[in-house]
């Protein structure tokens, strides 16, 4: 099997059912993940994501279905024969072994001699920057020094494969801010390909070559973080994804790449048509904050005018809050910078809401 | 200014809990009190001396003491380790096995001997060796105890697996161990803590087992409750307090141990 | 699915599932051949005849349940009766181990409650304190308390000596000695699940009661009593149920009036009486009363967490 073959993707997933007696917690996922990727398993709690990579692991089995390794198929395998390590969520780092036999440990199963074994953890706790701890015990470390040791665990036999569960959500935010551009450096370093569980999208959006969004078990978008945030192909994805206005708009013609609609109140937008969105269609509209902004006049075309009814500091930014005709409700985020300088407008004053170019997508379902 | 408001407080229950402490303790304490009185009864003080520490091992009673003892702690430690062994088993079954059919029966099972009276097993057990003909003795009373230790073995192995997450068997898994080296390298290890309490749990029911063993020791053969309770039946004697006194230093080291081998292991 | 619900493994852990029927297998063959098949065979021992000087007779017999609930005569001959000398036996243990229970719940429950609302690092040393005379030989702690109780006994000679009273309590062969005994024997089954009740009952409500005016004893009586009724309930049944089938505490502080269930039993097989059908009969029905209690136990815990769901 040749490895740096480029069509040879590191794990393809094939149709894979998951049930628990009547449950089905997953609903024929098929995904291909290639060699050398940083790739995300995004969604909220109870969407299969983890399910999805116990697995790859090999610790649930596929009801249907099949999983292959870089061409091998595996899905039948124990996970002691597969060559994929895991991060645990909670590191499950042996509680009564030393650092260095804790990262020794796959090795010595794997048939390495005892020395051998551990001259390699050595040099993975080097990695990780934690030699001087080799002889400690798990407990005596801290939070962020266990995840470190769970990676060099997780990396000493060389997987082909490594996969991460949710490995950063016991760390405090700072730690985890800086565990994310360490996580994105050993992968480049290693080259090995990351398979990463998370429903922290801020998580997913910084690290990820490409992310595959999850809900209900099944596999919702498939893409890189810009495809993702700015180009949501469903509800679910756009609401899930960052913070946006959805809008219930009618379809009243599609002509050439652009379809005019109208919101509740009548007011008329022209925006970029979607496949499987025709004319009389009812849909919904999705339209980021942060790619309007509000000004006296209109300006340009696709302008609503709309009463303020509040305005929010959130520190960055400034959101505003606005009434429209036909009981539609817009909020607008506006940089809270002196370049900027936009017009804070006050409550009750009219105000016109204007679209960048690209920023409202319609949404098939 | 009263103290503090504290809705958790409430006025007279420390009293009691005192009470229930002295209750508790009190009878204990005099005993050992009286077992270091220098006198032939057992009403008057006459002073502090060991003299009947020194006539359970040399006095009249003493080789009948010796062996009584000899059969309860060589019981106690066959039926402790064969029990814990077995219990250690059936909670890798239990609390690892998934869910099952005969789960629910066997937990039934293995509580069995919890839920039915003590006296009730005893008859059973003696009905039991009696049908089948099994002579009465030291392995009679060996195989009765190792039956009703398992439920006290396994109560602190299994609430203690209960509390070892499967994600360290998975990561030995992972990390390309068998199913059985996960389990004699990770879990075992891990589970030291309960199989220790669990086996001093069993020791400690067998070594104080009376009504069972009464029922099926046959004649001619005495562990140290049932040596002590012919004894007593004749009147509370000093060298029985004597006796009395060990074991009960001896039944409170050992819960002393167990409790701190399961707190010392809380904090790491 | 996802997060912390597979990983947590409380739901599905089944690491060893291939093996579970081997690991079990042991035990099962201890406990089916020790206990069940025994117990079994005592349901057929009380349906046999008896043989005298202990022993049975292969031969279908009632003989047993009759002894047990008629009297008809010396020679067998007369119009049935109602036997009340058993029926009083079980009727006195019930009530003996019914007051062993309420003087548990007496001091047990504000014990238990007490220790519950210590700070927690000092909780498991409460606990452990509690928990220590269970685990001394009940024979000995039997004995103790009979040498407490004495009329010559420590007790008496300091209650003479504080002048409260001028002659020696007669306390041992009475009721109240079995009861203590009894107490005494099975407190901390009383103190343990009241004390993990209260432990898990979440005081903020208590404090929302307070705040809505309700005073001390009112929010204890409405408010945490019902959360922690299970732990109540659960303490008095491990209690009652094991002093039911007592032996050493009628039999050593209560004296030959004092006779409870146990030592019935006892004397059909260990004494001169040597009924061994009648003896099997009496203690299927023991275990029958103490299996209706606990089945009773199950339905409402089980309904109970239902509801509570």
């Amino acid at each position: 099997m040749q490895v740096t073959d480029d069509r040879i993707n590191a794990i393809d997933i094939r149709n894979a059912v998951k049930r628990y007696g009547d449950f089905t917690a997953l609903k024929t996922i098929s995904l291909s993940i290639r060699d050398n990727e940083f790739f995300t398993l995004l969604g909220p709690s109870g969407c299969g994501k983890t399910t999805l990579l116990r697995m790859i692991a090999g610790f649930e089995d596929v009801t249907e279905g099949e999983i292959f390794l870089f061409g091998d198929e595996i899905e039948k395998l124990p996970p002691n024969r597969r060559p994929i390590n895991t991060v645990f969520q909670n590191y499950a780092l042996f509680p009564m072994m030393t650092i260095l036999d804790n990262v020794a440990f796959g090795l010595e199963m794997k048939g390495e001699s005892k020395a051998a074994a551990r001259k390699r953890a050595g040099e993975m706790l080097e990695l990780v920057q934690l030699s001087q701890f080799s002889s400690r015990k798990p407990s005596q470390l801290s939070g962020g020094q266990q995840q470190r040791v769970a990676l060099a665990r997780a990396l000493a036999p060389s997987p082909k494969v490594l996969l991460l569960d949710e490995p950063l959500s016991a760390l405090d935010l700072k730690l985890r801010q800086a565990m994310r551009f360490e996580l994105k450096e050993l992968q480049r370093e290693t080259g090995i390909t990351f398979i990463f569980v998370t429903h922290d999208q801020e998580e997913a959006l910084t690290m990820s070559d490409r992310i595959a969004v999850m809900s209900a078990g099944e596999l919702q978008q498939l893409g890189d973080a810009r495809d993702i945030y700015e180009r949501p192909s469903n509800m679910f994805v756009a609401d899930f994804i960052g913070e946006t206005n959805l809008l219930e708009v009618e379809v009243d013609a599609v002509e050439a790449g652009r379809a005019q609609v109208h919101l509740g109140g009548g007011h008329q937008l022209s925006v970029d048509a979607v496949e499987g969105v025709g004319k009389g269609a009812k849909v919904h509209m999705s339209v980021r904050p942060e790619r309007l902004y509000l000004s006296e006049g209109a300006e340009g075309p696709e302008s609503l005018a709309g009463t303020v009814r509040a305005n929010m500091f959130v520190g960055t930014d400034i959101q505003t809050l606005l009434d429209l005709d036909g009981g539609v409700q817009i909020s607008v985020r506006s940089s809270n910078s002196e370049r900027g300088n936009k017009r804070v407008f006050e409550p009750g004053q009219i105000a016109h809401i204007n679209m960048e170019q690209g920023a409202a997508r319609l949404l098939a379902d | 200014m009263g103290r503090r408001f504290d809705i958790k407080h409430v006025p007279g229950f420390l009293p009691v809990t005192i009470l229930c402490l002295v209750v508790l303790y009190a009878p204990l304490l005099v005993v050992t009190i009286y077992s270091l009185n220098d006198s032939n009864s057992i009403t008057n003080w006459e002073g502090v001396s060991l003299r009947w520490y020194a006539d359970v091992f040399t006095g009249p009673e003493a080789e009948k003491f010796k062996l009584a003892a000899w059969n309860s702690f060589t019981i106690a430690i066959i039926a402790a380790t064969v029990s814990t062994s077995i219990a250690t088993l059936a909670a890798t079954a239990m609390v690892r096995g998934g869910r099952f059919r005969l789960r629910t029966v066997s937990f039934g099972l293995i509580s069995m001997p919890l839920m039915v009276p003590e006296i009730v097993t005893a008859v059973a057990t003696l009905i039991f060796f009696n049908s089948i003909g099994f002579t009465r003795g030291y392995s009679s009373i060996l195989l009765a105890h190792i039956a009703f230790c398992i439920p006290f073995a396994y109560m602190p192995i299994a609430a203690r697996m209960q509390g070892i997450e499967d994600s360290y068997e998975q990561a030995a898994l992972d990390l390309y161990a068998t199913k059985r080296q996960a389990f004699t390298r990770i879990l075992l290890p891990m589970m030291v803590p309960g199989i220790i309490s669990g086996y001093l749990l069993a020791f400690i029911i067998s070594l104080d087992d009376f009504i069972i063993t009464n029922f099926v020791k046959g004649a001619g053969i005495e562990t140290l409750p049932t040596a002590i309770f012919g004894s007593v039946k004749q009147g509370i004697k000093p060298n029985i307090m004597a006796i009395s006194t060990m074991l009960l230093a001896l039944s409170i080291l050992m819960v002393t141990i167990s409790y701190f081998v399961s707190k010392s292991d809380k904090k790491t | 699915m996802a997060g912390g619900a597979a990983s947590g493994g409380s739901a599905r852990t089944d690491t060893y599932r291939e093996a579970r029927h081997w690991l079990l297998l042991p035990s099962w063959v201890v406990l089916i051949f020790l206990i069940l098949i025994p117990v079994l065979m005592m349901l057929v021992y009380s349906f046999l005849t008896k043989e005298f000087r202990g022993g049975v007779i292969w031969e279908f017999s009632l003989d047993a349940y009759d002894q047990f609930f008629f009297n008809r005569g010396l020679f067998g001959d007369e119009p049935p009766s109602i036997e009340w000398t058993y029926i009083t036996i079980f009727w006195r243990s019930i009530w003996q181990a019914g007051a062993a229970t309420i003087l548990s719940l007496v001091i047990g429950f504000p014990t238990a409650y007490f220790i519950a609302t210590r700070p927690e690092k000092v909780r498991p040393m409460w606990v452990f304190l509690i928990t220590i005379p269970y685990w001394v030989n009940l024979l000995i702690r039997t004995v103790s308390m009979k040498f407490v109780l004495r009329d010559q006994g420590p007790l008496n000679d300091f209650l003479l000596w504080t002048g409260l009273i001028d002659s020696p309590l007669h306390i041992v062969n009475t009721n109240f000695a079995v009861q203590l005994g009894l107490f005494y024997s099975y407190l901390p089954f009383m103190v343990l699940p009241i004390y993990a009740s209260v432990e898990r009952y979440n005081f903020a409500l208590s404090e929302a009661a307070s705040d809505l005016y309700a005073g001390k004893w009112v929010t204890l009586r409405r408010i945490l009593l019902p959360a922690v009724k299970p732990g109540v309930i659960a303490g008095c049944i491990l209690v009652f149920v094991p002093s039911l089938g007592s032996f050493l505490a009628p039999d050593l502080l209560g004296g030959a009036k004092n006779f409870m269930i146990g030592s019935l039993i006892e004397e059909q097989f260990k004494g001169n009486a040597g009924n061994w059908p009648f003896g099997a009969a009496a203690s299927m029905i023991l275990l029958s009363m103490v299996l209706i209690i606990l089945i009773v136990f199950a339905r409402q815990q089980a309904r109970a967490e239902k509801g509570g769901a």
